[in-house]
């Protein structure tokens, strides 16, 4: 029964057998997010500190994040922030002890989905707009 | 009850050692960064293609420095808090896991440090 100083217990299901659901896929996105979200933050940091730097350290900053792949990485970090922005505010009520009954999962869950695609098209309507 | 002793559950740190503290930094530092963020999203359209000149005016003044430094501070803690357990339940090897989690942690305090460095250098116009 011994292998490599571990009995052999059996496991539990493996993640692979259930079929993914919404409260799943949401709850590994949270996940997901926050990772994008953590890594993302060095571009405000390199932002920052390249304003501090001086004009010429902060036309090379912005020429990056105005390029193509500069769009790329700002809009998946909006969406990221969104949905974790409005999921986190699921998990707070959650923690506050409300939505627990599952039809209050499942509206939350899909008003967290609207609420991250509303406001990604508000900020990037209006920051096209007044960015000209 | 189960097998705790008096003291221990009056203490409530369980094994960790730190009771709730990690739980409840993660909470305290998400409900500053709603309204931190909101203010951050807000600020980056209205700079939207802002050159030097203009952004180092904004972050000049106290209100937006104060603002960007504390959300800069519960952003990078927030962030190694929600990090670390990520990390705590994919990565099985102690040594790794130990090695990552002290990177993390140093990390994002250096990293934190720069940026409130930057932004007061911005703040105090040197």
């Amino acid at each position: 029964m011994q292998t490599g100083g571990k009995a052999a217990r059996p496991l539990s299901p493996h993640l692979q057998i259930y079929r993914p659901q919404i409260t799943s896929i949401l709850s590994i996105l949270h996940r997901i997010t926050g990772i994008a979200l953590s890594v993302g933050t060095l571009m405000l940091t390199w932002w920052l500190l390249a304003a501090a730097a001086g004009p010429e350290q902060f036309a090379t900053a912005h020429g990056f994040i105005t390029s193509w792949f500069g769009w790329l990485l700002l809009f998946g970090w909006s969406v990221a922030l969104f949905y974790h922005l409005a999921n986190g505010i699921r998990h707070l009520a959650w923690d506050a002890g409300w939505g627990f009954e599952l039809p209050q999962v499942y509206t939350t869950g899909y008003a967290v989905l609207a609420a991250t695609v509303i406001l990604t098209a508000i900020a990037w309507i209006a920051g096209l707009t007044m960015g000209g | 009850m189960g097998m705790q002793s008096n003291l221990g559950r009056v203490r409530g740190m369980g094994s960790a050692k730190d009771g709730v503290h990690h739980w409840w930094m993660q909470r305290l530092t998400a409900v500053a960064l709603v309204p931190l963020l909101l203010w951050l999203v807000i600020s980056i359209i209205a700079h939207a293609g802002a050159g030097h000149e203009a952004v180092s005016a904004w972050m000049g003044q106290p209100v937006p420095a104060i603002l960007m430094i504390l959300l800069i501070i519960a952003g990078f803690y927030h962030a190694q808090l929600g990090v670390q357990v990520v990390i705590e339940d994919y990565v099985h090897n102690e040594g790794v896991k130990f090695a990552i989690l002290i990177g993390l942690k140093l990390l994002t305090v250096l990293l934190g440090v720069a940026s409130v460095f930057a932004i007061s250098k911005l703040a105090f116009g040197a």
